[in-house]
């Protein structure tokens, strides 16, 4: 038994048919590079996917809005007269596999570009290896960690407003609408940490005060235990979550409330992502706040692009799938999907890009980029990209829920936004 | 909050926790007082009870406590049967070593996780309450159905109790426990009694689910937890143990609450972890284990 174990009797054939097997790989991989290279070999961009793990919710949809944005590219024309491929890859929203996807996607499946992550650790564990094998890596994260400058020359994050110009362009409301003492319940990790730096920040800075910081560990599934943590004197309740547990969150929270005496209550729509507004146990809800990157109820005033947007992709006016009304969407987040596949589709055409030996140029035409006017490309609103941080700043929604639909009651200008920058990554070498 | 219904908050959470706790414990401890298994999978088959509980209520028509009532029913039943087809395809066939049905089991966790990914989805699914009432304190309002759970929590192990004490399948059971030849020899079907076993281990994991499913969701990565906690309470209790798993899920769940509340519920767990590490030092068979011989 034991002998068994240890020997590795190899027959000649078997070494023989492994070398001849080697060889065969060696020479498929160093075949030239240059053949693939002519103009009507389709563009392929890797798209990191959270297609399984806390962040599927977000995936499912990030992968409809990606698919959608593909299409009208396509019909149009392609980039560069090329016609365009996504492939998918699931990280299971782990930033081991990220990083495993990002060099797959470039390795194996030879993508000219990747872009699509979400979660901030999974951005934090894949955008290093990116920026090793010099792919550029579009983020759709919301996170800071790219304006903060510390990633690297090949991330950027052209589709949507990071967590410190979101908070800092909604403070001044908060603090003159709903109260100045603010209590804050986040998730314990990198995105809630945002939160909580930067929206303290802000409230301080418009004389307000967060008495109190409630951080939750993003695994926990039970939350009433942390409620009475929250102080009496509590004027404005600020809430972010993400993860499976969100509905849980919610719920748990009206439950302590109830219909008693409570604070006003400001929330970011994570915290409600993918969750029906009207589920049974959220009628607390009613005549609170949220911060919404892209309004899930089709507003009145919607523009042409956004009707169109919403179309493509196959949401109705509640932002659920029109297929299926229990389907709610992650609309305040997913439409950053359909935008970095517009900046990118601008950036490789300035670039006249032809083959992964552009791909420095993609990123220098992305860094000179200084706007992204609304359009059908950018249906959530215009941006202005700041090309030294890597980052875009859009406007801001923040809704009321009325009648158990979320109502726009006021929309932040770009300058609210602002911020000093921390960071220039054109100095980077690539 | 003052201190007193901070903690009333706090001893009632970990009372919900305790009562959970003991139910999906008690299964873990069952198969290995009786088998010698330690069931890898255990938490999976938590898990499967809450996906299933969460078909049953888009399949089965009519109001909440209907769904709710057949699914708890339906759902340790179908855990069980799969449970029982487990043991016989893959454990029987490994003798029941302990370090083979450790592997296997840990194999029988992948599988029926990733089962679950693919038929049920990567989505956590709410599964309506029976009933939902609000209790009104005058500090805070807490949730009814979380009572609910305690009370059901401790009619379904006196049940268990009941079975095990007094009930001719118990009395099998038992004597299997004690010497499996000797029962095998009075004409016991050892075989058919292991299967039972394991199918009310994942039974009981089943139930707890289908009972904190309308609290949480339905989610394919659920069973990670109560498989971490199940285990400590049964090593604190002492394996196989009834007894000693029912006293240390109170425990461990009361002081959960009570430290998660108070400080930080990373903390109550630091704890736990440390209190096993202490009792296997210096009571490896447990508070209420027999020392092997």
């Amino acid at each position: 038994m034991k002998s068994k174990l240890i020997t590795s009797a190899r027959s000649r054939r078997s070494v023989l048919k492994g070398m001849a097997g080697a060889g065969a790989l060696l020479a498929a991989g160093a075949t030239p590079r240059f053949v693939q290279a002519q103009s009507s070999e389709p563009i392929r961009l890797g798209f990191q996917l959270h297609r399984t793990g806390i962040g599927a919710s977000y995936g499912r949809w990030y992968e409809r809005t990606a698919s959608a944005a593909l299409k009208v590219v396509n019909d149009a024309g392609g980039i560069n007269g090329r016609p365009v491929e996504i492939l998918y890859e699931d990280d299971g929203t782990d930033p081991k596999r990220g990083a495993e996807v990002v060099e797959k996607l470039t390795t194996q499946a030879n993508c000219d570009l990747i872009f699509g992550a979400l979660f901030s650790h999974v951005v934090m564990g894949s955008a290093p290896r990116a920026g090793e094998l010099k792919v550029p890596y579009l983020v759709c994260s919301e996170g800071h960690h790219v304006a903060s400058g510390v990633l690297n020359r090949w991330t950027l994050q052209p589709g949507i407003t990071d967590v410190k110009s979101q908070v800092q362009a909604m403070a001044p409301w908060v603090t003159s609408n709903l109260g100045k003492k603010v209590t804050m319940v986040f998730p314990d990790y990198a995105f809630g940490h945002d939160h909580r730096d930067f929206f303290t920040a802000a409230v301080a800075a418009e004389g307000g005060e967060v008495i109190a910081h409630v951080a939750i560990p993003p695994t926990e599934t039970s939350f009433t235990r942390y409620f009475p943590q929250i102080p009496s004197e509590t004027e404005v309740l600020y809430h972010v979550m993400v993860g499976p547990a969100v509905l849980t969150f919610v719920k748990e929270l009206g439950e302590f409330y109830g219909s008693g005496d409570r604070p006003e209550i400001f929330g970011f729509i994570d915290s409600l992502e993918a969750v029906d507004i009207a589920s049974p146990g959220l009628e607390f809800l009613e005549g609170t706040h949220f911060w919404e990157g892209h309004p899930r109820y089709k507003q009145d005033n919607a523009t042409e692009h956004e009707t169109f947007y919403r179309e493509a992709v196959g949401v109705d006016d509640n932002g659920a799938s029109v297929s299926d009304p229990a389907d709610v969407s992650t609309y305040a987040h997913m439409f950053s999907a359909w935008e970095t596949l517009f900046a990118i589709k601008e950036a490789m055409e300035v670039a006249g890009y032809q083959g992964p030996a552009d791909r420095e140029k993609v990123v220098e035409a992305m860094e000179a980029t200084t706007e992204y006017p609304e359009g059908q490309g950018h249906p959530q609103g215009p941006k202005t990209f700041n090309g030294k941080t890597h980052q875009a700043f859009g406007l801001q929604s923040i809704s009321k829920v009325e009648s158990g639909k979320l109502m726009r009651v006021h929309q932040t200008s770009m300058e609210d936004g602002f911020y000093p920058d921390e960071a220039d990554y054109t100095t980077m070498s690539f | 909050m003052d201190f007193g219904p901070f903690l009333l908050l706090a001893l009632m959470e970990g009372l919900v926790t305790a009562a959970v706790l003991a139910l999906t414990a008690s299964g873990l401890s069952l198969v290995f007082g009786i088998m010698r298994v330690v069931n890898v999978a255990h938490g999976e088959f938590f898990m499967l009870g809450a996906v299933l509980a969460w078909f049953v209520s888009q399949w089965v028509p009519g109001p909440a406590p209907l769904t709710f009532a057949v699914a708890l029913v339906v759902c340790p039943l179908i855990v069980g049967s799969i449970a029982a087809l487990a043991d016989i395809l893959i454990l029987k066939r490994l003798n029941y070593e302990p370090e083979a049905t450790i592997v296997a089991t840990i194999g029988l966790l992948y599988i029926l996780q990733q089962a679950a990914l693919s038929f049920y989805g990567p989505d956590a699914r709410p599964v309506p309450a029976p009933f939902s009432f609000r209790i009104h304190l005058p500090w805070f309002g807490y949730s009814g159905y979380k009572l609910a759970v305690v009370v059901a929590a401790i009619v379904i192990l006196l049940a268990v109790w009941l079975i095990l004490k007094h009930t001719r399948a118990g009395l099998i059971m038992r004597a299997t426990q004690i010497d499996r030849d000797t029962a095998r020899a009075f004409g016991i079907n050892v075989d058919r009694v292991y299967a039972g076993v394991f199918a009310m281990g994942a039974g009981l994991a089943a139930i707890a689910a289908v009972l904190i499913v309308p609290i949480q969701q339905a989610h394919y990565l659920m069973g990670g937890d109560p498989l971490l906690l199940s285990f400590i309470v049964v090593i604190i209790g002492g394996l196989g143990s009834l007894r000693g798993t029912l006293v240390a899920a109170l425990l461990i769940g009361l002081s959960d609450g009570v430290i998660s509340t108070f400080f930080a519920p990373t903390l109550a767990k630091i704890i736990a972890t440390l209190v096993v590490a202490l009792v296997l030092v210096f009571r490896p068979q447990g508070l209420f284990g027999r020392r092997a011989i």
